[in-house]
């Protein structure tokens, strides 16, 4: 055994049963008499349903049941409920529509769920679906945000004319305004934050079962935060109290935010189940989750940035439309407005912003967090801005970016828009990040690339982030109905081995090994004596999952707290056990000590003695060893970092090929380094995913074109190129472990670097920006417009 | 209902399918197979592929009744049957080639066949083109490619112990 504990690479103790195919995932459950269900969903982006006629179905081979949004009215269940609130500018609440499970009336997208179709096997359920005959009135589709915005455009939802959400601001107006008229630059910018289709490799599963001897139900299903579900559907949906209803989210195959909602299917199986009395169990095929999964980004903004004749920046000015989609899935009000205007500050000084944010309404599948959710969209429009505000004043991108920076001394650093970051060094990190890319050499290697007849182009991105979500009050004040602590439940047994139960859920991201080695480290005991549980509402307390690259910062904090308590009982038995005084016991290694004696006792001595208690103070202490902590973050973490990529453009076909990308990061105290780096790599891959090959692609009618995966690009193992990371790190200064997180910095700072780098290789085409995906399309008709231009001077 | 008779991870079986079941139904479904995944429904992602006579072959994609005397091997039946992982098995443990795993059964058989195929030996180039089938959403590829190049070393006898990865 070498050293498991804090900064070790430890390879990940989840692997083995992932390697031979014996992990559990939530399809791979399957329950005694369990039926199938298949969801019939609209093919129409908005079209009244006329009529229903499920009686074919019902009597196809196999068919148990087929249930409609009437069934679910006629038994009051309720819609699916929206968690956070954002106020508009008047302080007025947001619009706030229902979403009902199963469609009533109306359907508004494509893939909205009309019925269920419940057989005995899923073949027999499918064939009985397409029996179903709707009669649609199909009616015009408000597809874009443009459309819906249009003056009698058609109303998603009757009762939001004109299809505002809400009007939201943040910042200084007049600040901004006065900045904004003394300075000598302002560079300006409009653009498209892509529409993103997460993709989880897993699609989305849900099993619900009923036990009519109990009354009480199980679901298990592909969750991020299984508490967060049994809340939602308990309390706002099916009604059923939390001691009656389990939630389990077992193996979950990847979520990047897809799997944070809480999502009709998993109401209609439970619902069902309740029902039938027979477990019931739906599989989205993939074709499913892109019209079912809630979408990411999908902002389009127009930003200007205010600069002194140095190249100083006076005031950030910044209006988005962020589209919602037909229905408000569970944290969407937030992304585009607590996760976006708040992160407008980057890295810099810049000393007044003013954002405004209307998010729309659209007959579109919902829009919620995906990978990063705001901050991508923050990093990218500012970076973005900097990058073409040193182009036209002719400052080098590097130095404008230093001019600018938050100085390491200036923790904490309040900036105009909220946050206070608690501590960073952008210059280290920035530093570091052109070393390793050999910055300083970048135009020999341009050069030869010339000379293979290609283009090659350099991109840089200095990007925060902010994560480790919430402090309650904080997020409370701004709207959201939930709190944002964690959960750590530490259950030392008998003979001294340690079970952790936390509500976190890890979905790839390896908390089963990095939080074994903080345990190993806090206790001193091997990994083996380790065991950590997540995903079941039945064995944890409560939790509020993954998500916001918060597991450490938080869920992490909250076992260093449960930990410390479990120690200080442990002394206290210790010192009964050595007949010594509390403040005399040291604990190190393992062991319990009589400080600067030999006298000394074991955990597992000491975990014993709490569960026989013989010789115990029993006067004093209960037995046992078990301790739980509720861990409230005091702010939010600010990973920050500097991402460079190198591209290559072929001028004859547009192709772009990423040749080099290199990522330095400070998140915090490092746990497991290889772990780090992986999340680092994983999500870069996706960020160059955003910025060359994805796009959600509606057309005007509301039809899904990206519908499938081969027509939506998936970045493949030769689109990315080998991922370089290194991390220069400075700790968090109010979380015990003095750790940020990792989760969604590659998806938040590569997107700048890499358009960074497509927009250099162009420089001598006229172009100062391109939108994301840079196709190879989009870059083939930059070239040529250039190549025709240059042949008519 | 038809019969289809075939030998899985080295234990023949025989089992009553549809006409339209697919190979990776009934491994999943009826076998219980559930190592191998389905991430798609337009054979673009991998998590289904599986060996079938030796060829790694996307579950998905064919037919149960067309395996009729094939012999089948899953991620299941990869390991010796006393736990010895195969080298492509620890290579992806020691190079951290899976984060959620669910991707992990297709790419691994894949990346097996695809070594099989190349005694002469693979660039990391040729490693990605030739992971043209198989999607990941969690790794980025960058340490699946180290791993197969590690194992690839141990599968052709070039050494006896997996290159290790650094610390
Ligand atoms: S399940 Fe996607 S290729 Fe077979
Ligand atoms: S490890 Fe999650 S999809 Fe590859």
């Amino acid at each position: 055994m070498g050293y498991e504990g804090i900064g070790a690479s430890v390879r990940r103790r989840e692997d083995l049963r992932f390697l031979s195919g014996r992990g559990t995932y939530t399809d791979d459950i399957n329950r005694p008499h369990q039926a199938y269900a298949v969801i019939v969903r609209s093919p129409h982006a908005h079209a009244r349903i006329r009529g229903i006629d499920i009686s074919a179905a019902r009597s196809a081979p196999g068919v148990i049941a087929v249930f409609t949004g009437a069934d679910m009215a006629a038994e009051k269940i309720g819609g699916l409920p929206c968690g956070w609130q954002v106020k508009n500018k008047d302080g007025t609440p947001m619009a706030e529509p229902p979403h009902p499970v199963l469609a009533i009336g109306k359907v508004r997208h494509v893939g909205d769920p009309v019925a269920v179709v419940i057989a005995e096997t899923k073949a027999q359920a499918r064939d009985a679906a397409e029996r179903i005959a709707i009669e649609w009135e199909v009616l015009p589709a408000a597809a874009t945000m443009e459309a819906a915005l249009q003056p009698g455009a058609p109303s998603v939802h009757d009762d939001v004319p004109g299809n505002v959400c809400y009007d939201w601001h943040l910042g200084d107006k007049a600040a901004v305004d006065a900045a904004f008229a003394k300075a000598c630059k302002v560079a300006r910018l409009e653009l498209v934050n892509n529409r993103l289709i997460p993709n989880a490799m897993e699609p989305r599963c849900a099993v619900g079962e009923y036990d009519a001897a109990t009354g009480d139900y199980t679901l298990w299903t592909t969750s991020q935060n299984p508490h967060v579900i049994r809340l939602l559907m308990g309390a706002f949906v099916l009604n059923i109290p939390e001691h009656k209803l389990r939630v389990v989210a077992p193996d979950v195959g990847g979520g990047f935010g897809s799997k944070i909602y809480h999502y009709a299917e998993e109401a209609i199986v439970t619902w069902a189940a309740g029902k039938l009395k027979r477990p019931v169990k739906w599989t989205a095929d993939r074709t499913e989750s892109f019209t079912s999964d809630a979408h990411g980004r999908d902002h389009v903004t127009e930003a200007e940035l205010a600069l002194d004749d140095q190249g100083r920046f006076l005031a950030l000015r910044v209006r988005t439309l962020a589209n919602m989609g037909a229905y408000l899935s569970t944290f969407a009000p937030c992304v585009p407005t607590y996760l976006y205007a708040t992160l407008l500050a980057g890295v810099y000084t810049t000393p007044a912003i003013y954002a405004e944010v209307k998010a729309v309404f659209t007959n579109t599948v919902p829009v919620d967090a995906y990978r990063g959710a705001g901050r991508p969209e923050a990093t990218f429009l500012l970076e973005r801005l900097v990058d073409i505000a040193a182009l036209e004043m002719g400052i080098d991108r590097v130095e404008i970016r230093r001019r600018n920076f938050i100085p390491k001394d200036a923790f904490p650093y309040q900036t105009p828009v909220a946050l206070q970051y608690d501590s960073g060094d952008y210059h280290r990190t920035l530093d570091e990040a052109l070393k390793a890319a050999n910055w300083d050499t970048f135009e020999q290697r341009r050069a030869e690339a010339a000379r293979r007849g290609k283009l090659r182009g350099i991109g840089i991105s200095t990007y925060i982030e902010a994560c480790g979500i919430a402090p309650s009050a904080v997020v409370g004040s701004l709207g959201a109905r939930a709190g944002l602590y964690e959960v750590a439940n530490i259950r030392v047994n008998p003979t001294g081995s340690i079970t952790v139960f936390t509500g976190t859920h890890s979905h790839g991201q390896g908390h089963e090994t990095t939080f074994a080695q903080l345990i190993a480290d806090r206790f001193g005991v091997p990994m083996s004596q380790v065991e950590i549980v997540h995903g079941d509402t039945a064995k944890v307390p409560f939790g509020m999952g993954t998500y916001g690259s918060r597991s450490l910062a938080v869920g992490g904090s909250a076992i260093v707290r449960a930990s410390d308590k479990i120690i200080a009982k442990a002394k206290r038995i210790a010192a009964h056990l050595l007949e010594a005084s509390v403040e005399d016991i040291d604990f190190k290694d393992g062991m319990f000590r009589v400080a600067g004696t030999d006298r000394v006792k074991s955990f597992a001595e000491v975990s014993l003695a709490a569960y026989v208690p013989h010789n115990y103070p029993i006067e004093e202490l209960e037995p046992g060893l078990e301790e739980t902590a509720f861990y409230d973050p005091k702010n939010f973490t600010f990973p920050a970092g500097c991402h460079i990529c190198e591209v290559e453009i072929d001028p004859e076909t547009g192709e772009v090929e990423v040749v080099n990308f290199t990522a330095v990061d400070d998140v915090g105290r490092v746990i497991n380094p290889m772990i780090v780096e992986g999340q680092v790599q994983g999500g870069v891959a996706q960020g160059i995913g955003q910025a060359l090959l994805e796009t959600c692609v509606y057309d005007e009618a509301g039809q899904l074109l990206s519908g499938s995966m081969m027509d939506y690009t998936m970045p493949r193992a030769d689109d990315v190129p080998c991922i370089q990371v290194g991390t220069a790190v400075t700790m968090c200064t109010h979380n015990p472990l003095g750790v940020k997180g990792c989760g969604e910095v590659g998806a938040i700072g590569a997107p700048p670097a890499v358009i960074g780098a497509v927009v250099d290789a162009l420089r001598d085409y006229g172009v100062r920006h391109i939108d994301m995906p840079a196709t190879s399309q989009r870059i083939w008709r930059i070239l040529d417009a250039g190549r025709q231009r240059l042949a008519a001077e | 209902m038809p019969k289809v008779s075939l030998t899985v991870n080295g234990k023949p079986v025989s089992v009553e399918v549809e006409n339209r079941t697919l190979l990776v139904e009934m491994l999943r479904e009826q076998l219980r197979l559930t190592g191998t995944h389905v991430g798609c429904d337009t054979s673009q992602c991998g998590a289904c592929v599986v060996h079938v006579n030796g060829a790694s072959v996307k579950s998905c994609t064919i037919l149960a009744v067309q395996c009729e005397g094939a012999e089948v091997l899953t991620i299941e039946g990869l390991a010796a049957p006393d736990g010895t992982l195969h080298p492509m098995q620890e290579a992806f443990r020691e190079y951290h080639a899976l984060q959620c795993g669910f991707c992990t059964p297709g790419m691994v058989m894949s990346a097996i066949d695809l070594v099989q195929r190349n005694p002469q030996g693979l660039s990391d180039r040729e490693i990605r083109e030739g992971l043209e089938g198989n999607l990941c959403r969690c790794t980025g590829y960058h340490n699946i490619v180290r791993a197969i190049a590690a194992a690839q070393v141990v599968m052709h006898g070039k050494a006896k112990e997996l290159p290790r990865a650094a610390e």
